[in-house]
């Protein structure tokens, strides 16, 4: 029962992680699997945070009378990954709108048949 | 909004899950990152994806495909995660090693070293400098990149 | 080149105009209250890009370009590196390691405190130069379609 209540966090965040996983690998259009990235990664930033969090602590900014802070350290590695993270969409969408350009879909399978056609 | 294809809806959700994990950061006492989260992946993403809607297509279309291999590859790697966790400390636990070594000396000491209250900023800015360097470098990159693959207006259509 | 003001636009246009200043001065003060508040560099220039890009959406793309020129963009964000790589520089002319603030000015709290202001300054300037830049890409190549 400790069990349980002491990790349903890192459950969740599977749960979330599969479930932007299965659009990455199942979906055919290329925009739906650049929403599941984003799902993907949006799982492993809870993830982090979650592991920071210190019960009874507060904010990591220094105030007067308080003593126990979350762990800052998490938060420094979830902001950077947070702004490359949509660094990376930014340009995966520019790529996208040029494979629509050059091919007139965004449907995988549909670019995968002009390619063997060739 | 994996079943959807108004790809539209798709990206309308994608903002309010993007909000809503910022305010669960908010909860797990993560005020910088809930910033950033709220900024950046309600607002800078969602704003990206209905561009690249825009420029591309609105629905998806139909397909026939097998979905039966994706979902057993996700059901195996998911159990096998949850086997995972069963040695990670509990949540919330004030005695991890997580909390134990170089993270207690950035709390105490950074008021001598640093002087600067955000805890955030002062291992940001100062203690990780370095990495952050590398962080505005990866974001210039993906400035010029963009600019590269979609920048130019003297070309024309298709080339 | 100024579209003209129609009358279903025109609640969206004053509340535009009334909320713009405000968010670029909300930018500026979260990023200088940075380090004794939430806040920070990255924030601030996102802020800053969205104040821009609601500019674009209301007003037309062609004024939002004559404020935001793509040479102006292009020199922000190579000035923002720049002034980060400069800092460590001159960490490294007085003699400490690359990037330790601690030689920077007489004091050492005082030559961290500068240090910082001036990386996250020169964060800012980057992210809302990026932001911005990736606004005009996407939206002029709608445009030239």
């Amino acid at each position: 029962m400790n069990v349980l209540i002491g990790h349903y966090n890192y459950w969740i965040v599977i749960f979330l992680m599969m479930a932007g996983l299965y659009v990455v690998i199942a979906q055919g259009n290329l925009v739906k699997k650049i929403v599941g990235l984003n799902i993907f990664q949006a799982s492993v930033f809870i993830l982090f945070i979650s592991m920071g969090k210190v019960e009874g602590g507060t904010a990591p900014i220094v105030t007067q009378g308080v003593s126990l802070y979350s762990n800052p350290l998490p938060h420094v590695l979830i902001l950077t990954a947070i702004v490359v993270g949509v660094a990376t969409t930014a340009l995966a969408l520019a790529l996208v709108v040029r494979i629509n350009e050059a091919y007139c879909s965004v449907e995988e399978d549909e670019i995968h048949q002009q390619d063997q056609s060739f | 909004m994996i079943r959807l294809r108004n790809l539209f809806a798709v990206v309308m959700l994608f903002g309010i899950y993007s909000f809503l994990t910022a305010s669960l950061f908010v909860t797990l006492n993560a005020v910088d990152v809930a910033f950033t989260e709220a900024a950046v992946g309600a607002g800078i993403s969602t704003f990206l994806m209905l561009s690249t809607l825009a420029l591309t297509v609105r629905r998806e279309k139909v397909r026939r495909k097998r979905t039966v291999i994706p979902l057993l590859v996700v059901t195996i790697i998911g159990a096998t995660l949850v086997y995972g966790t069963f040695d990670m400390p509990y949540f919330s636990d004030p005695s991890a090693p997580l909390h134990s070594h170089v993270a207690r000396h950035y709390i105490e000491a950074s008021a001598d070293e640093v002087g600067v209250p955000n805890l955030v900023t002062a291992v940001l800015a100062s203690y990780r400098g370095y990495d952050t360097l590398g962080e505005v470098t990866v974001i210039f990159t993906a400035g010029i990149g963009v600019l590269v693959l979609l920048g130019y207006r003297k070309r024309s259509g298709k080339s | 080149m100024r579209p003209p003001i129609q009358p279903h636009n025109l609640v969206l246009r004053i509340s535009a105009k009334m909320l713009i200043p405000p968010i670029l001065m909300f930018a500026l003060y979260v990023l200088f209250h940075g380090e004794t508040g939430p806040g920070g560099g990255f924030q601030a220039g996102v802020i800053f890009a969205a104040a821009i890009v609601l500019y674009a959406l209301v007003f037309g793309i062609g004024l939002a370009r004559a404020v935001a020129t793509e040479r102006l963009l292009r020199v922000l964000a190579s000035l923002g590196m720049l002034l980060y790589v400069g800092v460590g520089l001159a960490s490294l002319f007085a003699g400490a390691n690359f990037l330790d603030y601690d030689v920077l000015a007489q004091e050492r709290l005082e030559g961290q405190h500068l240090g910082i202001f001036l990386t996250e300054l020169s964060i800012g300037m980057t992210v809302s130069a990026v932001m911005m830049i990736i606004f005009f890409a996407f939206a002029e190549r709608g445009v030239r379609r």
